[in-house]
């Protein structure tokens, strides 16, 4: 990823000809928190990186190293593929998350990426309330290849669900794709819509939907905590993706998300063109935060 | 929004008021816990940094009135340092020019861009009963145009005819030339979401600005956006020179640092917020009553305010 790093400049600064002490890690404490970890997870990395180092005189790029294997030992073991099993035909995929993440063009993308892999896919267009929404999906369709359920705008997305499962089993889809409006966490009725959504699939196939993937904006701050928890209870979140990573923002969000949720972070998006998505790697992510990526390339 | 904040600050500073007699080290450890309070809030960390160094200062200086606590005193200047963070007074839509008054909408991807141009548009044309015309800069992203039509459909508001292979800027021409034909008194150019490390894109944003002299640039923000607000707020108002701000998803849960940062670093006033999905979900920003409000001791402030 191209994630911008001023952190590592930060570093440099901090470090150079100065001693690893109360000052300078307060000072990396800082440079964490501007990355988005939350005060809490940047303490608990910076003591780390504080041990059995105190008072000792470090190179910047030595601080930027233990850094990033600090982040990286946190991400580690969130960084897990998303596998689809073939037990399941179709395999259904529940997209959710709040306004403007990136749902319906990480959909977009999803579909690229099974497609290059011989399944076949097929999208539903589960936001029934945004201007254009359907419009949008259909041309990600016509884009991938794939084909697209949907009725018109203000239908009820709970129909269109148990429809779209029903037409992909029949069709003999490999994956579906359900696309869903955002919703603020914090909006109940919204919620109980989106547990309504997943009650009606259930009817027809009740391991359904077999990955629910929410989508976070790479800005987004310590609201993702509160994303991560609620919709999880209401939809079961089984996996995570990051968006918008080819800005300034570093999503450093997700070491704390790792911290106390520990789901599993498949993707990340780092544009908004049909193949601007990555595996998400720990390695990668970390450094990226520590501010080495950037000498890499 | 703001409530998180709120709670944790009248609960330090609470704990202040309480004491007779407040030692340098009291006033350094509340402080530490506003810092940690405003970050847990997503306030930028430079900003947060000022605030707490401009408080610190003023307490230790400070020369307190017989008649209130020092605790007391310190809710004043915190509640002053609040206030000079947001801004005192509201601002909003500035229409004072030659029609057609054009308004130029910018910001990341998702942020709310063309939910806010119909927001605006209907406002405009309802409360302040002007002529809109609404176009859609946007080239990218699938099915933009037709969301921005869609909107304008909702909010009966015109919307600029669209003519595929046009670039933005020259849809910007065409916008403000309609604009001109058809007695409009506000154009309002939505425009594709960008990130601003993309130069070309920045470019271009700035070209439509400079053509079509924009009157109002309105960076439209989440509310949901944590330490990235400075470089993004900075970002846009180095290329574009901004003139407000609009801070989308205040009906989310977020804390609301997005609002303080912004505002602190740019100057620029936010003048609108949006508050929900719907095309009438829009509001007017009042610094003073989110200070008061974030701080929820208007009670103290008034009372060192009459001492
Ligand atoms: N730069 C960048 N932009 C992205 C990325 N992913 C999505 N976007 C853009 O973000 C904007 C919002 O994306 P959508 O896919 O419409 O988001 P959504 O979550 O479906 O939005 P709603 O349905 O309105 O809630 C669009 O302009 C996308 O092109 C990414 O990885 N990088
Ligand atoms: N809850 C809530 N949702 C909002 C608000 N403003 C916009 N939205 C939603 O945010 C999402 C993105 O809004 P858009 O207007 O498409 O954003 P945009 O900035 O034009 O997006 P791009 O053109 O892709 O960059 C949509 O789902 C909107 O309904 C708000 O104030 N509150
Ligand atoms: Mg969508
Ligand atoms: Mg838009």
């Amino acid at each position: 990823s191209r994630t911008s790093s001023t952190i590592g400049a930060g570093i440099t600064g901090i470090f150079t000809k100065r001693k690893l002490d109360a000052q300078t890690l307060e000072e990396l404490e800082d440079v964490l928190v501007q990355a988005d970890l939350g005060v809490a997870a940047a303490m608990r990395i910076t003591e780390n990186i504080g041990e059995g180092r105190f008072d000792k005189e470090i190179a910047p790029e030595e601080v930027k190293r233990i850094l990033a294997e600090e982040v990286e030992k946190a991400l580690a073991p969130v960084a897990k593929p998303l596998t689809i099993d073939t037990a399941h035909k179709p395999f259904v995929i529940l997209m959710v998350g709040v306004n403007g993440a990136g749902k319906t063009t990480t959909i977009g993308k999803l579909a690229s990426k099974f497609a290059a892999d011989g399944k076949s896919v097929m999208l539903a267009a589960g936001d029934t309330f945004r201007a254009a929404a359907i419009e949008q999906l259909k041309i990600w369709g016509e884009r991938t290849g794939a084909p697209v359920l949907a009725r018109e705008q203000g239908a009820d997305a709970a129909g269109l669900a148990y429809d779209a499962l029903n037409q992909a089993r029949t069709d003999g889809h490999d994956v579906l794709l359900m696309d869903t409006a955002g919703r603020l966490q914090n909006k109940t009725a919204l919620m109980a819509e989106l547990e309504k959504i997943i009650r009606v699939m259930r009817k027809i196939d009740e391991s359904a939907p077999h990955a629910v993937l929410l989508v976070l904006d790479a800005t987004v701050g310590q609201n993702a905590l509160s994303q991560v928890e609620i919709f999880g209870k209401a939809a079961g979140v089984t996996g995570l993706v990051m968006t918008k990573l080819d800005g300034t923002a570093r999503g450093g969000i997700l070491v704390a998300l790792a911290d106390r949720f520990g789901l599993p972070v498949h993707y990340i998006g780092v544009g908004e063109g049909v193949d601007d998505l990555e595996p998400f790697a720990a390695r990668d992510f970390a450094q990226a935060i520590a501010g080495i990526a950037e000498e890499r390339i | 929004m703001f409530e998180g904040l709120s709670e944790r600050l009248s609960g330090i500073l609470g704990g202040l008021t309480r004491r007779g007699k407040l030692s340098d080290q009291d006033v350094q450890n509340a402080l530490r816990e506003v810092r940690r309070a405003l970050l847990e809030a997503d306030v930028a960390l430079e900003v947060v940094r000022s605030f707490t160094d401009r408080v610190r200062e003023r307490a230790v200086g400070a020369e307190v009135v017989k008649s209130v606590t020092p605790g007391q005193m310190v809710v004043k200047i915190v509640n002053d340092a609040l206030v000079e963070m947001l801004g005192a007074e509201a601002e909003t839509i500035n229409l004072n020019a030659t029609p057609p008054v054009p308004i130029l909408m910018v910001g990341l991807q998702g942020s709310g861009k063309t939910t806010t141009t119909a927001k605006i548009a209907r406002r405009l044309k309802e409360r302040d009963k002007k002529r809109v015309l609404m176009a859609s800069l946007d080239t990218r992203r699938p099915a933009a145009m037709e969301q921005l039509a869609v909107l304008g459909g909702q909010v009966e508001v015109d919307t600029l005819p669209i003519v595929t292979g046009q670039s933005a800027p020259q849809i910007a021409r065409r916008a403000m030339e309609a604009g001109r034909l058809g007695g409009y008194d506000v154009v309002m150019l939505d425009t594709a979401g960008r990130v601003t490390v993309d130069e070309a894109l920045m470019d271009e944003a700035a070209e439509v600005a400079r053509t079509v002299d924009a009157h109002e640039v309105l960076l439209v923000a989440d509310a949901l956006t944590g330490q990235d607000a400075v470089n993004t707020a900075r970002a846009f108002d180095e290329r574009m020179g901004l003139t407000g701000i609009v801070l989308t998803r205040m009906d989310g849960d977020s804390r609301g640092g997005a609002a303080l940062s912004m505002r602190a670093v740019t100057g620029k006033p936010i003048k609108l917020i949006g508050t929900g999905e719907k095309v009438d979900a829009l509001e007017e920003f009042h610094p003073s009553r989110v200070a008061n409000r974030i701080l929820g001791m208007g009670d103290i402030v008034s009372l060192v305010e009459k001492a």
